[in-house]
């Protein structure tokens, strides 16, 4: 380039070095384990501890894993071939169990010849969700409703649902898949109607019954709305008399008047048949669509400016954040009993589900008063100076804040109900940790079976709770606008 | 708003249920007009009361259930079991969401006057008795001081430890358990020298192991724990239906009717005491409210009483129970039906 060095230089290279590659001890996963593992005597320390503590459980169940046995009739079969193959004194896991009654974990005693409902609904559970979850990643939903429209069709193929109920499910579920391509809006509709669907698929009877719950609820809307031009304070109450009245006077002769009309009866099921993972899942679904609406109400009454709502919100959240929700069962499960005039039928899973709600709805308040109280006064006073009022200010500025602030905690109250599902085995339902597992073992097959039926159910539990977690964190990295 | 709703509910709930506190009245009518027995049982207990993989219930408490509702709608299959735990029994029962308890309950004097509850008889005589390892070289529980033992929490079960222990002077260590399975696991993890429950579920424990033979069940029985079916104060008619069930299916024993011939022998039996039970001659159905055939139906729903106890936990089943104290009194043992007169 130039020849100033020429002459205080002895040598320049003027050619690059091929780039030669960084030490063995600073590549690859040397470097990796170096940085992560062995970074200094204490980690080191750990790390040692932690692959000792690894190899000990492998070492204590190992052998009882690489005999597993997968085929017999009965523990003590199970026994057997596992002395056989591999020796007296050798154990074994007896899986056998789960092959045998994984039914029963999935669908308690639900009848078998109508599996097809149970699955028909959790598949369409997807549609309705869909458009909730992933309102506005396209693609993400595109993949929720192909995975589970293929995979419903294929699960209602294998427990032989009708004709008819296939063809209506295929066309449903593409239906979704194609309106999902042009927005999830629409599906919207679907998503709630839905409760109606699910309820009547999962205990059959009338479509008419479950129907009367969404039309008493438009009913009250109706006359809120014809009320509210004298009076807004007349209007709700208006409605929420309305909706009672017609709940209570009405509902039961229109239903089966409808129902006389035109006929759209399933073969009815009994709560006391259900169990499992259809139980579980049934009450956290439920407990987790009510509780997040009851708990924001919840969260505003308590950081209400007016003295009477605010009283009860404390009253209630603090009630019910005070009491265990074992109680609470006992109170759903004996005490309404006593109170209920005899030969009054009050579902116990309807009970369960309305206590479980309850008590999410307390802790959700809570998280969600957590957010509310985190948000800079400024914003509050934003939407003031902007004129909104009230119901706007919250649900245009404060909310969509406050709620993506909250949403770990959201996601923990939810994962956490999930699992306090399984509490309902102490009154008597089939929760399929637990109960179910008890009833397997009252087999005189299967008594003695213990670690097999707890592996396998913690198994499902951790795949479902595992998803709500990635998933919360999922919608927390797409919320986070102000890092962007 | 959502609490005011709520209270509201409460209250309304509370008036208009208040005047009809407790499910009381005419069970046998409740019954026949719902057309189907509900009777409460074990959420699953080996041979008395399990449903199988089809949902199916079957057992010696299930029996009676299916014997009862035999006799009062004349079709076996018309029960609706409703499995309680062991807290929930007692409430369903007195809160009417049952119509008779079929499960495994100890008749006791408090649960008999101060829970409300009428026991309708006794089914299964047990007693609590003691596990131990063969290799430990016990042979009597008296020998057990000091020893850790396994006791479920809650039950008369732990009461009974207590008593014995302190009436014999000898201490133990107590390793407090939920379930049966729980303790099953302890007890084989060697956690507790001696698992203690009742007599009948100790054998079935035992018949359930890997090693049976390495295990012994001590001679003493401490305990008396008469199992039987219960039903609500109040109803004496119903009361009477299910007693006179249970001893329907243990005079049919006594008299040697069985599922088999009993329609033989309802026909052309030269034994008075066998024609009064089947209703050939007199009608004393009509004296609790049933039809003459009531006891037969009962009889034919599982066959008598030592024909379910034969196919549910008897000596040829796993469960593998000897007759013992529940042998017909003509034979040594405690099952003593009144006289059909």
């Amino acid at each position: 380039m130039s020849d100033t060095h020429a002459e205080t230089v002895a040598f320049v290279r003027d050619t690059m070095l091929p780039p030669v590659p960084p030490p063995q001890r600073q590549a690859g996963a040397v470097r990796w384990l170096r940085e992560n593992l062995f970074s200094g005597p204490v980690n080191t320390a750990l790390t040692v501890l932690g692959l000792a503590a690894i190899w000990y459980l492998m070492a204590q169940s190992w052998d009882w894993l690489a005999h597993s046995v997968w085929t017999a009739g009965s523990l003590a079969e199970c026994r057997q071939t596992v002395a056989e193959t591999w020796g007296d004194g050798a154990r074994g896991a007896c899986w056998a169990v789960i092959r045998e009654r994984w039914n029963q974990y999935i669908f308690g005693f639900y009848p078998p010849a109508l599996y097809w409902r149970p699955v028909l609904a959790f598949g369409l559970l997807f549609v309705a969700l869909a458009p909730v979850l992933f309102s506005e990643a396209g693609v993400i939903r595109r993949w929720v409703l192909g995975v589970a429209t293929v995979g419903t069709l294929a699960a209602l193929a294998a427990t032989s649902a009708p004709m008819p109920w296939l063809v209506a499910a295929a066309v449903v579920m593409a239906g979704a898949l194609l309106l999902s391509e042009r927005g999830s809006g629409r599906l919207l509709i679907f998503s709630v109607l839905y409760p109606v669907l699910g309820v009547w698929l999962l205990w059959g009877g009338s479509l008419w019954g479950p129907l009367m719950v969404p039309l008493g609820i438009a009913l009250g809307w109706l006359a809120w709305l014809v009320v509210s031009r004298v009076s807004p304070m007349l209007a709700v109450l208006a409605g929420i008399i309305a909706t009672l009245a017609f709940w209570m006077l009405l509902s039961g002769r229109v239903a089966s008047d409808a129902e006389g009309l035109l006929s759209l009866a399933l073969r009815p099921v009994r709560s006391n048949l259900f169990g499992g993972f259809l139980l579980s899942i049934t009450i956290g679904i439920a407990g987790i669509v009510m509780s997040l609406p009851l708990g924001i109400v919840l969260a505003l009454a308590r950081r209400s400016d007016m003295f009477l709502i605010k009283t009860l919100a404390v009253m209630f959240i603090e009630f019910i954040r005070g009491v265990p929700l074992i109680t609470l069962l006992f109170v759903a499960s004996l005490l309404l009993n006593y109170f209920l005039p005899p030969g009054t039928t009050f579902d116990i899973i309807l009970r369960v589900i309305i206590m479980v709600t309850l008590f999410a709805a307390a802790y959700m308040a809570e998280v969600i008063r957590g957010g509310l109280a985190a948000l800079p006064k400024g914003q509050y006073e934003a939407a003031d100076a902007l004129g909104l009022d009230y119901w706007k200010a919250q649900r245009l500025i404060i909310l969509p804040q406050a709620l993506k602030i909250s949403i770990p905690g959201i996601v923990s109250t939810f994962i956490g109900m999930f699992k306090d599902t399984t509490l309902v085995t102490f009154v008597g339902l089939y929760d399929p940790l637990k109960s179910m597992s008890d009833a397997v073992r009252a087999n005189v097959a299967w008594k003695g079976i213990y670690w097999e039926p707890y592996i396998f159910v913690g198994a499902i539990f951790f795949i479902i709770c595992f998803g709500m977690s990635r998933y919360s964190m999922y919608l927390e990295r797409r919320l986070a606008r102000d890092h962007r | 708003m959502k609490t005011t709703a709520l209270m509201g509910t409460v209250a309304a709930i509370a008036l208009t249920g208040g005047a009809a506190f407790a499910a009381e009245g005419d069970t046998l009518a409740q019954v026949k007009q719902r057309g189907e027995l509900i009777c409460g049982v074990h959420t699953g207990l080996a041979g008395f009361a399990a449903p199988d993989a089809n949902g199916n219930w079957s057992g010696f408490d299930v029996a009676f259930c299916k014997a009862l509702a035999a006799a009062v709608l004349g079709d076996a299959t018309k029960v609706r079991y409703v499995p309680t735990t062991g807290q929930t029994r007692f409430t369903a029962l007195s809160s009417g969401e049952v119509d008779v308890l079929a499960r495994n309950s100890t008749w006791t004097f408090s649960r008999d006057t101060d829970l409300k509850l009428d026991f309708v008889g006794v089914n299964y005589y047990d007693g609590q008795g003691f596990m131990v390892r063969r290799d430990l070289g016990v042979t009597s529980a008296k020998e057990l001081d000091g020893a850790t033992i396994c006791i479920q929490t809650g039950t008369t079960t732990e009461l009974n430890l207590a008593d014995y222990f302190r009436a014999n002077n000898m201490n133990y260590q107590p390793v407090n358990i939920d379930t049966s399975a729980e303790g099953e696991q302890q007890y084989i993890a060697g956690a507790c020298d001696a698992y203690t429950t009742d007599a009948s579920g100790l054998a079935s424990l035992r018949a359930a192991f890997a090693d049976p033979e390495n295990h012994v069940i001590l001679p003493e029985i401490i305990s008396k724990e008469p199992l039987g079916p219960a039903v609500r104060h109040g109803d004496s008619n119903w009361a009477d239906i299910a007693r006179w069930t249970l001893y329907a299916l243990i005079a049919a024993e006594e008299y040697g009717v069985t599922s088999a011939n009993i329609d033989e022998l309802a026909a052309n039996s030269g034994n008075p005491d066998v024609q009064r039970l089947l209703g050939s001659t007199d009608n004393l159905g009509a004296m609790i409210g049933l039809d003459a055939e009531w006891a037969k139906r009962a009889i034919k729903a599982s066959g008598n009483y030592g024909e379910i106890f034969a196919s549910t936990i008897g000596e040829q089943t796993p469960i593998g129970l000897a007759r013992g104290l529940n042998a017909q009194w003509t034979q040594g043992g405690l099952q003593y039906a009144m006289p059909f007169r």
